[in-house]
């Protein structure tokens, strides 16, 4: 498989002078592999880093299904992966409809999945609870016909919570 | 330091250089520096890739030859099932295993024959199982290794039993003192194999603390004898050699053990670079609805094995001929008797299976993250073509190397041209300089 180039990563300004790194992945719409691979190259990074195997994976988990969520139901965005040396910040980003009722959304088994992407076997409306579910933190902003932002942290540390500068964007 | 035995090694001397193995690994374990491809020992998980892709043949499987049978007072061969479908002229499974009589062992045992004895305990595992899912196969030492490196969090789903071949060769060795009455240290077990990864299985195992083989003999080496022999004579022996039946001879190529095993929803999957995607989905999350899984690291399981004579789809078509002949369907232990081995766990790994964290850039997490953010820059910095003549896999690999320090920047060609440019320019432009004692423009003149 030849390797995609919109796939690029770039050291983020440090909060207090710790490094800081951020991995970025551009997400197209109907684009069904790029949550998968997106997924992967995290994990694979992660595993460089040395981080532990239960925090790799449900990092990969958050990725795989914000991923997959700004394919199904917005437009288009872009997922970053910001590590610092305490947490593991995962933002996704969209252009699309927004997200009407979060609570809604929120539950195990609420989906507005159209049927063509049922039949691929997504739509389960377990997307969103298993992000809750494999984050320490989770904040999801939205604004209907605009789009949305969420925002998944990981502490790597317990003991170490300090925020770290993802220079966000809400929409 | 990682100092263990791998059974894939390079033959230097016919190494060419080629680079076209490295990008083939899985582990990205393979480097050419100084003309000659190098295997990082501690990554190799002993798939097979590499030999398969080599056309220098430089790629070999480290295996133990014949002389070692003088070793013991009594010698068992534990031919695989994939063997049987090995043979263009002899379709018949007595025959083969008469021959190994002709060739120096003392008695056969069907690796097959052990493999429903596996495929019972399996089956009985699964129905009493209530964790997690899916539940993985643990017959190819590959795939495990696999899993150490890569998918540490999914070993606990690996199924807690031997592989057929240790229990070919327990049952053998123990069978054997019975009748004879030698001691364990006389009777030597001796896999036939059709792959490299069972060689290392078998001195340097993974899921017991010491295996019951003795010695593991390629199936490319004994193929010419076994041939000789079968073109000479043909009779079938009795009492009958051939015990196994179709069930367990299926464990040769993928979809069999699923078969054997006949539990639940199985899915089955082979080729290590489908094995390495299937389980970043099980990862995620998916596929739990599946019971079993059965993960070959070769294409078409067994019979794909780098030390098979035959072309794995001709293999396997003869191994499937073989099957359809089978006469002998009954099982040849009866569910008595397999209940009790179940019952007393006698084939059950001794060892957990333990995760292997070699990918590590640093100890520390904050020296980690600076070395990958060099590793970014210079990956950024290097052209993209990934055409791996630098000796690495591909770009980003050799700034990994570059910032392991096993390699620099210069092992880039193009770079290297770059360099060269500059230079040549730098040298013209220092040419083109007149000497002030030569030029008209010099101080003195302008006066
Ligand atoms: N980025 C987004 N933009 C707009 N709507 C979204 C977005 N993410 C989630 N939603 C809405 O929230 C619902 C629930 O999302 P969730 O990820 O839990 O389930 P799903 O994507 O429908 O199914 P699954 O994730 O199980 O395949 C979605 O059906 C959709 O209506
Ligand atoms: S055997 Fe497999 S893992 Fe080892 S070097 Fe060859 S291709 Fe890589
Ligand atoms: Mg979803």
């Amino acid at each position: 498989m030849h390797e995609r180039k919109d796939v690029v990563s770039s050291p983020c300004q440090p909060a207090a002078n710790k490094p800081q790194l951020t991995l970025r992945f551009k997400i197209d719409e109907k684009d069904f592999l790029i949550a998968g691979e997106s997924a992967s190259k995290t994990k694979k990074a992660l595993q460089q880093l040395g981080l532990k195997q239960e925090i790799v994976k449900n990092i990969a988990i958050i990725v795989y299904e914000a991923a997959m969520n700004i394919v199904i139901h917005s437009n288009h965005g872009e997922i970053k992966i910001i590590i610092a040396p305490n947490q593991v910040v995962v933002l996704s980003e969209d252009v699309g409809e927004g997200i009407p009722d979060i609570e809604l959304a929120m539950k195990e088994g609420y989906s507005t999945a159209p049927n063509e992407v049922r039949e691929m076997g997504f739509g389960a409306g377990m997307g969103l609870p298993n992000i809750k579910q494999c984050s320490n933190e989770l904040d999801i902003k939205t604004t209907v016909g605009l789009g949305t932002t969420l925002r998944a942290t990981i502490y790597l540390n317990p003991a170490d919570t300090k925020q770290v500068e993802t220079g966000t964007m809400y929409v | 330091m990682y100092n263990q035995f791998h059974a894939v090694r390079l033959d230097y001397e016919k190494c060419k250089g080629c680079t076209n193995c490295i990008k083939r690994c899985p582990m990205e374990a393979i480097r050419v520096h100084d003309g000659k491809a190098q295997i990082t020992q501690e990554r190799c998980i002993d798939c097979g890739e590499c030999i398969r892709v080599c056309q220098n043949h430089a790629k070999i499987a480290l295996t133990d030859t014949m002389e070692r049978l003088s070793t013991y007072k009594y010698r068992i061969a534990l031919p695989a099932p994939a063997f049987f479908g090995q043979f263009k002229n002899n379709e018949n499974i007595e025959d083969i295993l008469n021959s190994f009589f002709h060739l120096g062992f003392d008695d056969v045992f069907e690796v097959a024959l052990a493999a429903e004895v596996v495929a019972s305990i399996v089956h009985k595992y699964l129905t009493a199982y209530k964790g997690e899912k899916p539940v993985f196969s643990s017959a190819c030492p590959a795939v495990l290794r696999l899993m150490q490196i890569k998918f540490p969090e999914l070993l606990g789903q690996v199924v807690p039993i031997l592989t057929p071949m240790e229990v070919a060769a327990r049952m053998a060795k123990e069978e054997a003192q019975k009748r004879t009455g030698l001691s364990q240290k006389d009777i030597g077990a001796f896999f036939i194999s059709p792959c490299p990864a069972k060689v290392t299985e078998t001195k340097n195992p993974i899921s017991t603390k010491q295996s019951a083989v003795d010695g593991v003999i390629g199936a490319n080496l004994i193929y010419k004898d076994i041939v000789k022999y079968l073109a000479k004579n043909h009779h079938e022996t009795s009492p009958r050699l051939n015990k196994a039946t179709s069930s367990g001879i299926g464990w040769g190529y993928i979809t069999g053990e699923s078969k054997s095993i006949g539990y639940g929803t199985s899915l089955a999957v082979s080729g290590i670079h489908n094995v390495i995607s299937l389980l970043e989905e099980v990862e995620r999350g998916e596929l739990k609805d599946v019971d079993f899984m059965e993960l070959q690291a070769c294409t078409g399981g067994c019979v794909g094995g780098p030390l098979n004579i035959q072309n794995l789809f001709v293999g396997r078509v003869r191994l499937r001929h073989l099957i359809e002949k089978q006469t002998n369907q009954t099982s040849f232990y009866t569910d008595k008797e397999l209940s009790d081995i179940y019952e007393k766990g006698t084939f059950k790994s001794t060892e957990l299976i333990q995760p292997r964290t070699i990918m590590m850039l640093d100890d520390d997490v904050s020296r980690a993250l600076e070395k990958m953010e060099r590793i970014d820059q210079i990956t950024n910095n290097l052209p993209g073509l990934d055409c791996g003549a630098c000796g690495s896999p591909s770009c980003r690999a050799l700034a990994e190397d570059i910032v392991r320090e096993l390699a620099l920047e210069t092992d880039c060609v193009i770079k290297l041209r770059e360099k060269v440019k500059m230079l040549a320019e730098e040298i013209l432009d220092l040419a083109r300089i007149i000497p002030p004692s030569m030029s008209d423009t010099s101080p003195k003149k302008e006066k």
